[in-house]
């Protein structure tokens, strides 16, 4: 870990400006990532910001705007919180179930909203200083490609980058529509949707996503919706619990009837960024909710994908975890 | 045998109070005045040399006092040959002294070290220093490396490696049953608790006090007082207690010799930590193995022959995983053969990891007895009880004490094995398909020589000491035990002093040896304090037992008392007081005939035995350890997800000394055995040689959910040949057996035999 400044944030505003004008700054919420990361010596930031003390950290309703009757959920609020609000227990249990999917409860207990948004792959040759990284390092070229990519990405990749983005919170949010809305300098406010925020690899890898230097998550909104009843964050993983996923399913269905109406599907573990399973959800809309209607839904999907040397079941575990997640929630999550 | 009262009790742990509390001090906990922080450089390369260490960067680092590389570092005494070393008890953990030379062997070796005032300042000036190499193609891929494989003629004990090569293969040619298949592990690491630590403290130049994390004190007094030219007893290793050693702690790696080389050359005592990344690097493995089993049997399941080909790698010491030895003492056939083929590969030395050969040896020759049962159509446990063996096929002595069939009937019994489907895919619970499946466990039971110093003080405390440790295992709270027997103490009154080389001598805790070795010494050790105490009554006019036989005096609560009149008693503490004695001591050996264990090497500080009616002649027995495995499974077959839901696991392990400490180590053994099977595995990238696993996020061992409840039963008959007390060893044979159960119990589920550890997720679609 190199030596770094500690400067801590009393308001949004100070700590945005603070970052603005440090291009080797970063700021420190719960620290579950970063602190490896400079310990590892990955991340060289030379000031944190310490933005713990923002008063960013609320779970509640929506009152007004395009999102009006979701719900907002602060940027800086622990995910342990967040999992437990009865808002989201209630009207959210995809993103309670993927939030307690992920990590442990200690870890739960000091991650923070957007920092999970935020953290970073997993991937060995990223984490491994004497390895070729363009993520880490541009232009050093991908230890993965060719590499031991078992826990790689079989959609969206590129030679330059074959990571995954390792988070479990963040495949419920794509599945649900979120928008991640942040402060930049001036005070200025913007709304990310969604899929519109990480990134897929492309020629710059070093972006995980499209917040700017200096940004900060003030929240995450979800509109209200009807999945409720009918959604389910399957896991597919090394271990019972405390491991990455292989792959992983947050479902949502909405039933007129005997039909389909609505269907989110977005998968961990397979790309650069949380995937939704857009050619899967194409297939499903106005069908009936039956296993052959998934598996078809499931075969759309997956054809596209391009596994690595080491990754090639995560196609066939893709596939069937799909059709299981699809079919736990139209049992209401229940086997 | 003894008679016992307070062994074989679940007391609770000696040292369970400073442990929960954080009273109890690791290695690195120690706090020295003026300490200086050590941090490694190492290889970023495979195999190659180094040909240039620029460190003009890192010496400007904030507080770096020094950078030592091959260039500038200390000469230590060369290797030579390792009897010499073995002689005063060192094990090295591979060939390869620190900075000596700037060849570079691995990735991850040690190629320099900071020394700073600080942890933080050692490790960013560490990150600075810029190495040059010129490289060679590193050797990492197994399997690549087979054609230039060798046969051994020896392992690494000296022992002939080759048993009764190609005599198998004519019975399994011409044999009515047969099967023959490769099973595959892989490579693992340790990774206990607590990674390794030392620090270094110089008294002048010839003597050093080292506070080190270890399995055997008395290996790295061995280590530091040869390779730095010094007298045995200006070395004094303090080790009170262990986060968890399972192997990677018994040996001595470089980071010992780093410390100690630090601290002189910066004339301050210096603290070294290795990272958990290095754990996967530097400290030894259990190297991948590639075994064939061939078992050929008649129409009734009779063995007629056992064949297991091994082949696997070494490095940079004689190690290799003898993964066929349990091949050479389970099961009657008529003939066996037993094989190793072993290549020499570019990453750290392979070292003896938690029932080193049996672990992967048994799921090899375990999977194969439950695909021989299958081709019969035979229960399982019934193929093995019909192939039961009451000698040691190999040398053909009978064990020591042997109830492997009632391991298994009191297995079957507590496991439930008579619900058992033996179809396969029959059994569903929900989305789950259920599966059985069991396995044999065995391990060899060593006795080593052992020394204990047992004091009693005239205010009525009592003390035991000995150089051995407790490395997690109860050390502690059974040598309490021991005495409180067989000197007639209350326990409590007991206060156990390990972990430091200036104490007697004893093995260093691997192989299962403590538990066995240590009692039989603290054993003699209050037989002789008592005796001593005794013949000060029966002489002394103001004793009530002045003019009494020994044969008359029985002893208990401490003191002594005629038989059947107690009110004609001494007090221990009343002896002490009229003879003017402070304290009382002796110092009590162990010696078992012809074994020697693991340190025969080591004098004993007496010769006096006692209670010694039992034969440990390991020249007349065979002394294993059996057990039985039994695990239930449920899989998940749309996900590949496989839960271990039940685990019974039933030990033929002598007396057991601590009911509760016993069955600690036996449902840790499987759990261990569970990681193994499930999911542990270090990769290496075949170009630049590195461990693909290099921390408990990317290294998987089991989480609570993973571990079922685990139903652990003993036999607890005595064994009457290994030790007065007839306890044996239990550290290692819990994980014996355990991925052979579980392997089994996915077939019996899922009718899909996976021959290739872990059984993740994948293997299973």
């Amino acid at each position: 870990m190199r030596p770094f400044k500690y400067t801590r944030a009393n308001d949004a505003g100070t700590a945005v400006q603070t970052a603005t004008a440090n291009a080797n700054a970063k700021f420190l919420a719960g620290g579950t990532n970063i602190i490896d990361l400079m310990k590892e010596d990955v991340e060289r930031p030379d000031e944190l910001i310490d933005v713990t003390r923002l008063n960013l950290t609320q779970v509640k309703t929506i009152d007004t705007g395009a999102n009006k009757g979701g719900v907002s959920i602060g940027g800086l609020g622990k995910n342990t919180d967040a999992a437990n609000h009865p808002l989201i227990r209630q009207n959210y249990p995809l993103l309670t179930q993927a939030i307690v999917a992920g990590a442990t409860e200690q870890i739960r207990n000091m991650a923070t909203n957007g920092g999970n948004m935020n953290q970073r792959t997993r991937c060995t040759y990223f984490y491994d200083t004497a390895m070729p990284c363009n993520k880490r390092e541009p232009g050093t070229g991908c230890g993965a490609l060719e590499g031991i990519n078992r826990n790689h990405a079989i959609f969206g990749w590129s030679k330059d980058c074959v990571a995954t983005y390792p988070g479990d919170m963040a495949i419920a949010l794509a599945a649900l529509d979120a928008v991640i809305k942040v402060q930049g300098k001036d005070g200025t406010e913007r709304s990310i949707p969604f899929t519109d925020y990480h990134r897929l690899p492309g020629d710059t890898p070093q972006k995980d996503n499209n917040l700017e230097h200096g940004e900060l998550i003030t929240s995450i909104e979800i509109p209200k919706n009807n999945f409720a009843g009918k959604s389910y964050y399957l896991k597919v993983r090394d271990r019972a619990s405390y491991a990455f996923a292989l792959v992983s399913v947050a479902a949502a269905l909405e039933m007129n009837g005997s039909k389909i109406s609505q269907v989110r599907i977005a998968m961990g573990g397979v790309s650069h960024k949380p995937w939704r399973a857009t050619e899967a959800e194409k297939m499903l809309v106005g069908k009936d909710a039956t296993e052959a209607n998934f598996k078809a839904a499931a075969d759309a999907e997956m054809k596209n994908a391009k596994p690595l040397e080491y990754n090639k079941f995560k196609v066939e575990l893709g596939r069937r975890a799909i059709v299981r997640g699809l079919m736990m929630a139209m049992n209401g999550g229940k086997a | 045998m003894i008679k016992t009262n307070v062994i074989g009790k679940p007391i609770d742990r000696k040292d369970g109070r400073a442990k929960v509390t954080g009273a109890a001090k690791y290695a690195a906990e120690f706090g020295v005045n003026n300490v200086a922080y050590a941090f490694p450089i190492r290889s970023t390369i495979g195999n190659g040399t180094i040909t240039k260490i620029d460190t003009s960067a890192a010496e400007k680092a904030g507080g770096v006092l020094t950078i030592i590389t091959p260039d500038n570092a200390m000469r230590l005494k060369t290797l030579g040959n390792p009897m010499e070393l073995m002689k005063v008890g060192g094990l090295l953990g591979e060939d390869i002294l620190p900075l000596q030379d700037s060849k570079v062997n691995y990735f991850g070796q040690y190629i320099g070290l900071v020394v700073a005032e600080t942890y933080e300042q050692a490790r960013t000036a560490a990150e600075m220093v810029e190495v040059t190499y010129a490289k060679l193609t590193p050797a990492i891929d197994l399997k690549t490396e087979i054609p230039k494989a060798e046969m051994p003629k020896t392992s690494g004990f000296g022992a002939p490696a080759q048993l009764n090569q190609g005599k198998t293969e004519s019975i399994i040619k011409s044999s009515p049953v047969k099967i023959e298949q490769t099973y595959t592990t892989r490579t693992e690491n340790h990774h206990p608790m607590e990674p390794h630590a030392t620090i270094a403290v110089w008294d002048g130049d010839d003597k050093i006090l080292l506070y080190d994390a270890t399995q055997g004190v008395k290996g790295v007094q061995g280590v530091v007082s040869y390779f730095f030219n010094l007298q045995p007893d200006n070395v004094r290793v303090m080790s009170p207690y262990v986060g968890g050693g399972f192997g990677c702690k018994g040996g001595q790696w470089g980071h010992i010799l780093l410390a100690a080389m630090a601290a002189k050359t910066v004339k301050r005592p210096v603290k070294l930590a290795i990272t958990r990344n290095m754990m996967s690097t530097n400290v030894g493995r259990r190297p991948e193995t590639i075994q064939t089993v061939a078992l050929a049997s008649d129409k009734n399941g009779k063995l007629k022959a056992m064949r297991h080909a091994n082949t696997s790698y070494k490095s940079f010491s004689n190690y290799y995983e003898e993964s066929g030895k349990q091949t050479k003492v389970l099961y009657a056939a008529d003939e066996r053969e037993v094989t190793y083929k072993i290549a020499k590969l570019n990453v750290g030395a392979p070292t003896f990891m938690r029932a080193p050969g049996e672990t992967p040896g048994t799921f090899a020759l375990e999977s194969a007895m439950d695909e021989l049962a299958v081709e019969l159509k035979i229960d399982p446990i019934k193929l093995r009880m019909i192939n039961h063996t009451a000698i040691d096929p190999e040398t053909k002595l009978p064990f020591s004490l042997e109830n492997i069939v009632e391991c298994y009937t009191i297995g079957a019994e507590k496991f439930g094995w008579a619900n058992r489907k033996s179809q396969p895919r029959t059994n569903r619970e929900g989305k789950y398909l259920v599966g059985h499946g069991m396995a044999t466990a065995t391990y060899p039971a060593i006795r080593s020589t052992a020394s204990v110093k047992v004091q009693i003080f005239a205010n009525g405390s009592v003390k035991v000491l000995s150089a051995t440790q407790d490395i997690g295992t109860g050390t502690y709270t059974i040598m309490a035990q021991t005495l409180a027997d067989a000197l007639g103490v209350p326990v409590e009154k007991i206060t156990v002093e390990i972990g430091d080389s200036s104490l007697p001598t004893a093995p260093v805790s691997g192989g299962s040896t403590t538990a066995v070795s240590v009692t039989t010494a603290v054993l003699v050790g209050g037989e002789m304090l008592k005796k001593d105490l005794m013949a000060l009554a029966l002489k002394d006019s103001k004793s009530k037992l002045n003019g009494r036989n020994e044969s008359e005096i029985e002893f208990a609560n401490a003191r002594f008392y005629v038989k059947g009149d107690t009110s004609k008693s001494d007090e221990y503490t009343d002896i002490l007081k009229r003879n003017g004695k402070e304290m009382m001591e002796v110092c009590a050996s162990s010696v078992p005939q012809n074994g020697g264990g693991l340190s025969g090497l080591f004098a004993p500080c007496s010769t006096e035995q006692f209670n010694s009616e039992e034969d440990a002649d390991a020249k007349k027995y065979s002394f294993h350890s059996f057990g039985a495995q039994f695990a239930e499974v449920m899989v998940d077959e749309d996900t590949g997800m496989i839960r271990v839901s039940r685990f019974t696991s039933v030990q033929d392990i002598g007396r057991v000394l601590n009911e509760k400490t016993a069955r600690s180590q036996i449902i840790g053994g499987v759990i261990y055995g569970l990681g193994q099977t499930l999911m542990e595995e270090t990769q290496y990238d075949k170009r630049w040689a590195n461990p693909i696993q290099r921390n408990l996020g990317d290294y998987h061992v089991p989480c609570n959910l993973d571990v079922p409840k685990i139903d652990v039963h003993f036999i607890g008959k005595p064994d009457p040949h290994i030790s007065p007390i007839g306890a044996r060893g239990i550290g290692e044979i819990g994980i014996t057996g355990v991925a052979a159960a579980v392997a089994n119990a996915v077939y019996n589920a899922t009718g899909k035999r996976i021959r290739d550890l872990p059984l993740t997720p994948d293997k299973l679609l």
